[in-house]
């Protein structure tokens, strides 16, 4: 073990921390608003509704994240009318593309968290709102959504550190995340163990980070449902 | 505009010839090649796996405080990291150290080990990280009354797991072991990235050659999707045998 190499290009492995804390924070925010739609139809009863959203998350959940990766990056290139749109300026960074690769990949996993968690609530505080009268977006907005979003806080923290260790995959289309960056210096150090280990406490140590968050969240969000304490 | 009406006939020939798998430009015998690869490497790594998650989950709960130890840093570290970074290290990281051994013996010339190896090594620890959690939670959940009873009738320890916990375990842990495959089978997609002959990297060499990367990802998506809906159908036949015994209320 060297620890000046580690020493010396610790820097540079927070640099690449850092976009990849970007990476993960741009893309569980965008993912999760995206779930939301795609959950509340894939809960849907009627078939029609319900048919897309399945297909979409089963596409996403069905095939590797490095695929998707590469079919946005590379694939979507192919075509000229992407080439000569408005958009290309940014399909072009891969910056851009792992975040949408990310978004697209992200949002399928919440959209069925979320349909879990719809489909788990008590069909008695279905009723009873149905009973006071209310409509049903008011229903949604009011009852179902705040107690389905309850139960998915648990569930959405693993999803986030599964993206969290996801946006690795990012390095593969040339972008300096941390494992990116990583790679960069073992280029040019020839030392795998040291930048690679480093690499890995870091990751463990933002895992633990997005861990204590959601425990924080879960105890914030879920306050009614602990028991009294004496 | 006319880039689109080209496109739009390249999507119909699309259609109308690739996906039916006739012969993906002459790529489609690699691709094959391709899936029994990821195959072999997704069944090797979920057997060697297994047994981590045996031997992890059995330390968890073994009254050595160090075994519980080292199987607790063991799931934090290797749930904690991502499974490209354990590729990488395992496929580079045991070069360097392999050299080092090696030169302590005087052997002096460059030290490789195969992609395979190595993606079994980092895709299994992984598997057996989380399998660890599975098969823990699986063997809480009998109850404790029933390995008393064994050892009462005068069983041995190792019997008691054999004959008692072992075949309990494995039902109530496949539901979870199931979602963990269908986890592992994607992740065999990383090991493409240190040069196995995967369905990712034949797509990737068939893209090299045709510059039609849209064509042969899609393909590949395909293909994994398939393996996926295979898994899911024989993960489903498992569990309905091993419940065959149980009576639901």
């Amino acid at each position: 073990m060297d620890f000046e190499v580690i020493v010396e290009y610790f820097p540079r492995l927070l640099e690449g921390a850092w976009t990849t804390i970007q990476l993960v924070l741009v893309s569980g925010i965008v993912g999760s608003l995206m779930a939301v739609p795609i959950g509340l139809a894939r809960h849907s009863g009627v078939f029609w509704i319900r048919a897309l959203p399945y297909c979409y998350i089963f596409f996403f959940r069905g095939t590797p994240l490095l695929v998707q990766i590469f079919l946005v990056y590379y694939g979507v290139s192919q075509f000229e009318a992407v080439r000569e749109s408005m958009f290309w300026p940014y399909l072009r960074e891969p910056y851009w593309c792992a975040i949408i690769a990310f978004c697209l990949n992200t949002s399928a996993y919440t959209a069925e968290i979320l349909r879990g968690a719809l489909a788990a609530i008590p069909k008695g505080e279905v009723e009873a709102s149905k009973v006071l009268g209310m409509r049903k977006s008011l229903m949604y907005r009011r009852v179902l959504l705040p107690r389905a979003f309850g139960m998915i806080v648990p569930a959405y923290g693993n999803e986030i550190i599964l993206m969290l260790k996801g946006s690795a995959l990012a390095s593969t289309i040339t972008l300096l995340d941390l494992t990116g960056m990583a790679r960069t210096i073992i280029a040019r150090t020839y030392t795998p163990i040291e930048i690679f280990l480093s690499a890995g406490v870091i990751y463990l140590a933002l895992s633990m980070l997005v861990i204590w968050v959601f425990r924080w969240v879960e105890r914030r969000h879920n306050e009614y449902l602990r028991p009294i304490e004496n | 505009m006319v880039g689109l009406v080209a496109d739009c006939i390249y999507l119909a020939d699309f259609w109308s010839r690739g996906l039916v798998m006739i012969d993906l430009r002459g790529f489609g015998h690699q691709l094959w090649d391709g899936t029994l690869m990821t195959l072999e490497l997704a069944v090797v790594s979920l057997v060697v796996g297994l047994l981590l998650g045996l031997l992890g989950a059995s330390a968890k709960l073994s009254n050595i405080g160090l075994a519980r130890a080292a199987a607790n840093a063991y799931t934090t570290i290797l749930r904690g990291i991502p499974e490209l970074l354990t590729v990488l290290i395992i496929y580079f990281g045991a070069t360097s150290v392999l050299m080092v051994v090696g030169s302590w013996f005087g052997y002096d010339e460059y030290i490789e080990i195969s992609p395979f190896i190595a993606g079994v090594a980092a895709l299994s620890l992984a598997f057996g990280a989380y399998a660890t959690e599975v098969f823990r939670g699986a063997m809480i959940a009998i109850p404790k009354g029933q390995a008393e009873a064994g050892r009462v009738l005068g069983m041995s320890r190792i019997r008691v797991f054999t004959r008692i916990t072992l075949p309990q375990v494995w039902r109530l842990a496949l539901p979870g072991l199931g979602n963990l495959f269908l986890v592992l089978l994607k992740d065999t997609a990383l090991v493409s990235v240190i040069g196995l002959e995967d369905i990712m990297r034949k797509a990737n060499v068939a893209v090299g050659f045709t510059k039609e990367p849209f064509l042969f990802y899609m393909a590949a998506a395909f293909i994994y999707l398939t393996l996926t809906i295979i898994s899911m159908v024989g993960i489903s036949i498992l569990e309905k045998r091993n419940s065959r015994g149980l009576v639901r209320g």
